[in-house]
């Protein structure tokens, strides 16, 4: 059971990222092990000009994945715009991950450009799957501008720290039941990756904990386990946390300790 | 065969030297042509130079440590100016988790304190507290041995020729054996290029004996000692074939790395800027196909100066089959 994202279901719940892994090679093996349902593709400008991406962008096509094109590495709305229209028609989709860093060290999103960014694509016709925090009135505002999916971190970029204010994030769910959202970033293990969807999330984004594992494949395979774990134990409805102890056998009639 | 063979190399970067190195020693008459006017016109003279078997099994497959553990040996034979004083591997302390990455992902080196790198790296001292030390590994100047090879084969009896004008008759030859990497695209449609970027600094202010790799989650470099306080500064990694110039983003990285090093850095001359394009198969290994008399050795992505002396060797066996100096 996957949300539609902009009216379209995916078949896995798993968005994988194809950046830093060691050949195109070992990119190909490690999508086919994970299955995603789209795959994300970064447009850095240099790469843009004059199509000099090209030979990367058709093995990214050959994947036979949708492709989720990406604004990584913008730091303004202006460039994050422009990318954006070079994902467009590069790969002749209308949807876009949006990335506005607003932090250098932490890869943090800066939240207002975002907003920005997102209601001048909306505009334009552009579907954005917004990289934003796990705060509540900037889904607000996203959603304001145009926005039907979210996409908040769990921890920053790269940091592989797994799922790091999971009351924000519950909270999020919670708040906005029936808007696609995505955990985009942090996620360094398998488990992360099921933890966020047992909270009721629809996907999750990983790209590093695949990318630089040690064996990009194996771990591809592990992360398409993980979400579908996440997504079976969210279907079945976990059981609730209790402080004490359950005793699965009677206790009465028994001494009582202390 | 019935004669000795007749042989045209085209391409003189690094694949190319070493190639039409090694056939003119297994007895070929060797003819070297590069329409770009000198040895190195393409990504090899770019290229660290480091002869790093080991540091490589970090991100490379293990067959490119197999085949190139004694690359430093075959540079050592043809080659002056080979340096066999280890790479050692450090990162800031924020990045420390990556020298453990780098440790599980690699053999063949010791895990190095404080005062072992201030030993091995006295202007390091006090600097890094946790490092790895890859003792046997080496590093050669590229362009100086690109330069010497060319003089070896030379004194060989093989002769070269640097100038579209002159350009061999293929017809002359019985093998040609093309490395000039992209150009030969439309032969090998998988060939891709991999956008590199690199700096040269000059920095009397500071010594270094051997390589060093300054790891970081994202954007992993390296500092390479060259004669008379030059360093090289390398590289960065971009799926682009993009060949202008270089971005302020990649100058930033790659300088920052040096100043993270050392702040000595900071009052280094920049001496050059260059840009390459690696050309690369899809599992980013180098290749040698046979089509008729046409060898291709091609796809050296970064690791030309480490393998390419093997893949040299594989194509002499192509072309001499596998006995030494059997040319008969």
């Amino acid at each position: 059971m996957t949300a539609h994202f902009y009216g379209v279901e995916l078949s896995s719940p798993l968005m994988l990222g194809t950046a830093q892994y060691p050949s195109p090679d070992i990119l190909r093996d490690a999508v086919q092990a994970a299955q995603p349902g789209v795959v994300t593709v970064s447009l850095r400008r240099e790469s843009a000009g004059e199509r000099a991406g090209q030979a990367f962008w058709s093995l990214i096509r050959e994947l036979g994945v949708p492709v989720l094109p990406n604004t990584a590495g913008c730091h303004t709305v202006k460039e994050a715009v422009t990318t954006a229209h070079m994902a467009r028609e590069v790969f002749g989709t209308e949807w876009v991950k949006l990335e506005v860093i607003g932090e250098l060290d932490t890869l943090q999103p800066d939240v207002f450009g975002l907003v920005e960014a997102a209601r001048i694509l909306s505009e334009d016709g552009f579907k954005v799957f917004p990289y934003t925090t796990e705060d509540l009135v900037v889904a607000e505002r996203l959603l304001a501008a145009g926005c039907d999916v979210l996409m908040p971190w769990g921890a920053p970029i790269g940091s592989g720290k797994g799922l790091n204010n999971i009351f924000g994030l519950r909270a999020l769910r919670a708040h906005f039941p029936d808007v696609p959202l995505v955990v985009d970033a942090g996620i360094g293990v398998p488990s992360h990756a099921a933890q966020a969807l047992e909270l009721g999330y629809d996907a999750v984004l990983i790209n590093t904990a695949v990318a630089k594992a040690g064996d990009p494949a194996v771990m591809a395979r592990a992360f398409r386990l993980a979400v579908e774990a996440g997504v079976l134990a969210c279907v079945a409805d976990p059981m609730e946390e209790r402080d004490m102890a359950v005793p699965s056998t009677p206790v009465a009639g028994k001494a009582m300790l202390a | 065969m019935t004669h000795t063979p007749r042989i045209l190399v085209k391409g003189a970067g690094v694949a190319g030297m070493t190639a039409a190195v090694t056939l003119a020693e297994r007895g070929g008459v060797v003819t070297l042509y590069e329409p770009g006017g000198r040895v190195g016109a393409g990504a090899s003279w770019m290229a660290g130079g480091m002869l790093a078997p080991w540091c490589e099994a970090e991100s490379a497959p293990p067959e490119v440590t197999a085949q190139s553990v004694d690359s430093v040996d075959w540079w050592e034979a043809h080659v002056p100016n080979v340096v066999r004083a280890g790479s050692l591997v450090l990162a800031p302390p924020r990045d420390s988790g990556e020298i453990a990455r780098f440790g599980r992902r690699t053999t063949h080196f010791e895990t190095v304190d404080g005062a072992e790198i201030a030993r091995l790296e006295p202007d390091l001292a006090g600097r890094f507290h946790k490092g790895l030390f890859f003792a046997d590994e080496g590093h050669v100047d590229p362009r100086r041995a690109l330069v010497a090879l060319l003089a070896r084969l030379e004194s060989l009896g093989g002769k070269a020729v640097f100038s579209a004008a002159d350009a061999p008759d293929d017809a002359a030859f019985d093998w040609i054996v093309d490395c000039t990497g992209l150009n030969v695209r439309q032969e090998l449609p998988t060939l891709r290029g991999v956008r590199g970027e690199m700096l040269l600094l000059r920095c009397p202010d500071v010594v270094l004996h051997r390589p060093v790799r300054m790891l970081h989650p994202r954007i992993p470099i390296y500092i390479v000692p060259r004669a008379d306080h030059v360093f090289m500064v390398g590289a960065t990694m971009i799926e682009s074939e993009n060949a202008g110039g270089m971005t302020v983003r990649s100058m930033t990285e790659l300088l920052n790395a040096a100043w993270v090093l050392h702040p000595g850095f900071a009052e280094a001359e920049i001496l050059e800027m260059g840009t390459g394009l690696r050309p690369s198969y899809p599992d980013n290994m180098p290749r040698v196909v046979r089509e008729g008399n046409h060898v291709f050795v091609n796809g050296m992505y970064r690791h030309g100066f480490l393998l390419s002396p093997a893949r040299a060797r594989e194509a002499a066996d192509m072309i001499f089959g596998n006995s030494v100096g059997n040319a008969g």
